[in-house]
């Protein structure tokens, strides 16, 4: 039997009053080791959903269980393991960035000594690229900042689960770079990461699953390596398309000037038999989409059906 | 997280600004007063303020029955109201709750944190009130205090006293308190929450002057708040003091309930 999943959804719905289904029937599932990015436009329910997972928002109905536990019933026992990003930073402007993480710490359960605490404070203020040696308050920080300092506070404890509510928001693409490195490495070390994003480029270069949310329906939900696996059909160019049509009758599924789609499991098979033929070819491989494509098709589906 | 909130409320500006400014008008009385030795009659204008002429050891006392009708409710109100809708406003009420901090334990802190401030910002008026009376208006007559029955109290008996009335002036803001919070757990904007309670505030002392209000009477939240005059009576008179006290517990009770009940299950969507 496979291990509990970190973040699992049954039948997850929010209404909001006026009959507004933020979140719909929503089933998410996030296993261990996983970097989940959380997709969808915005106003999709990605907020929404997130905040029914740290028990911040009550679900109408259905069911969260986060680390194998009850949410919310078990949230306050549970969280110490999560650290969380919620749409966009908070902290109280009138500290530094250090005593916001300090207060913070030290306002919960299990809070470090204050030694300790301050080591702590140094090492991940360092690690999300802010100096710890800033003394200003967070009332002058710029939004990128904020959003480095938030993720400060949700590295702090170390903890198993990140859930990070688009977390590049608000920064330069020198730091988006900075901050994916900074999780691709917690995820090595066996940290798993939940992040929200409407960028699909962000989420196709870091996860390893992906769901898509729209209209609050959770349209798709798979491995990022099933989405890019071939589809079964092979992209051929060639300098004679027509003697190509003529060879491959019937298996051509789309033509554009020179280019064809064909219908054909093994790219290297058609390959000889073009040849073999007399063909030219001069491009081929098998047809791979990409998540832009996927998405597109998911949620336009999806449309159509509701 | 009560040592953190408690932290907080030392540290930041807001609540010594704001405890200044409660002091300042007890201050410019005194001055007045000494400089003019006008005093209003023996009988009218606010407790005590006709007698620290003659003996300003009194000041404490008349410094905090002029601030107690309005000045001090509504400081209460703000730091209430602010308590939990500032955390909102602030965007770290999401951060404290997924930290976590209980939501029980996180509204007991701040209630906690609100009652400290109360203390603090009472202290604080009795002990200026002090000094002012002391440097400006001059001491105890070497008779004792006259009490407001007319017989003399002795100096141990006048800081038992004091001491009470301080208790007594606390316990009053503990329903304004409870009643900020309850709206700042409603809304996500203090200010909002502090005018709510300041609404709530006028309304009672508006139909504590309307004799067609009297059945409400006994409950308003102001009704009993200078009541403390009474224990400056030869004997201490205890009716209104009980009733007040009691007033307030129960307005405590109430709306310290309902913030719980509305805190509980809120959608923190901020």
């Amino acid at each position: 039997m496979s291990e509990e999943p970190l973040v699992r959804t049954q039948a997850l719905t929010k209404l909001y009053r006026g009959g507004v289904r933020a979140v719909d029937d929503v089933a998410l599932e996030v296993r261990r080791g996983d970097v989940y990015g959380f997709l969808g436009a915005n106003g999709s329910g990605k907020t929404t959903t997130i905040r029914m997972l740290l028990g911040l928002v009550r679900p109408t109905s259905g069911e969260v269980h986060l680390l194998g536990q009850p949410v919310p019933r078990a949230v306050d026992r549970v969280l110490t393991r999560v650290g969380a990003l919620v749409e966009g930073p908070g902290g109280y402007a009138h500290l530094s960035g250090r005593a916001n993480l300090q207060v913070l710490d030290a306002a919960g359960g299990g809070s470090l000594r204050r030694a300790a605490r301050r080591r702590r404070t140094d090492e991940v203020l360092e690690h999300v690229g802010l100096d710890p040696g800033d003394r200003r308050p967070v009332r002058t920080y710029s939004l990128g900042m904020r959003q480095r300092l938030g993720l400060a506070a949700a590295l702090f404890r170390r903890p198993e689960l990140l859930v990070l509510d688009e977390p590049t928001n608000g920064l330069d693409p020198q730091g988006i770079t900075e901050i994916r490195e900074l999780l691709l490495a917690l995820n090595r070390e066996g940290t798993t990461v939940l992040l929200s994003s409407h960028l699909l480029a962000e989420v196709e270069q870091m996860s390893t699953r992906v769901g898509v949310l729209a209209d609050g329906r959770l349209v798709l939900q798979d491995d990022l390596a099933e989405l890019h696996a071939p589809t079964g059909r092979v992209r051929l160019r060639t300098p004679d398309p027509d003697r190509a049509v003529a060879l491959l009758a019937g298996r051509v599924e789309h033509r554009d000037g020179d280019v064809l789609l064909v219908r054909s499991p093994d790219a290297a098979a058609l390959n000889a038999e073009l040849v073999g033929a007399g063909i030219p070819v001069a491009e081929l491989g098998p047809e791979r989409r990409s998540l832009e494509q996927v998405v597109l098709a998911a949620t336009g589906a999806a449309r159509e059906a509701s | 997280m009560i040592r953190v909130e408690l932290w907080q409320l030392l540290r930041r500006p807001r609540t010594w600004i704001t405890i200044a400014a409660l002091n300042a008008l007890p201050a410019v009385v005194a001055v007045l007063l000494a400089l003019t030795d006008l005093g209003p009659r023996p009988g009218t204008g606010p407790p005590f303020l006709s007698a620290v002429l003659t003996d300003g050891t009194l000041f404490p006392l008349a410094a905090l029955g002029l601030v107690l009708p309005l000045f001090l409710p509504v400081a209460v109100a703000v730091v209430g109201g602010d308590a939990v809708a500032g955390e909102s406003q602030g965007g770290t009420l999401r951060y404290l709750l997924v930290r976590p901090v209980p939501r029980a334990r996180l509204l007991v802190a701040k209630l906690v944190s609100v009652v400290a401030f109360v203390v603090l910002a009472t202290l604080a008026v009795a002990v200026v009130g002090y000094v002012l009376g002391l440097l400006l208006l001059g001491d105890a007559p070497v008779t004792g205090t006259v009490s407001v029955s007319g017989s003399t109290l002795t100096p141990e008996q006048m800081y038992v006293r004091t001491a009470m009335t301080f208790v007594y002036v606390v316990l009053c803001m503990l329903g304004v308190a409870a009643i900020a919070l309850f709206f700042s757990t409603l809304t996500e904007s203090s200010v909002g929450a502090a005018l709510g309670t300041i609404g709530l505030l006028i309304a009672s002392t508006v139909l504590l002057g309307l004799d067609a209000a009297e059945p409400l009477e006994p409950y308003l939240m102001t009704r009993h708040w200078l009541a403390f005059v009474d224990l400056f009576r030869d004997p201490i008179r205890w009716g209104d003091v009980v009733d007040g006290t009691l007033t307030q517990l129960a307005y405590l009770v109430v709306f310290a309930g309902a913030a719980w009940a509305n805190f509980a299950t809120k959608d923190v969507a901020r």
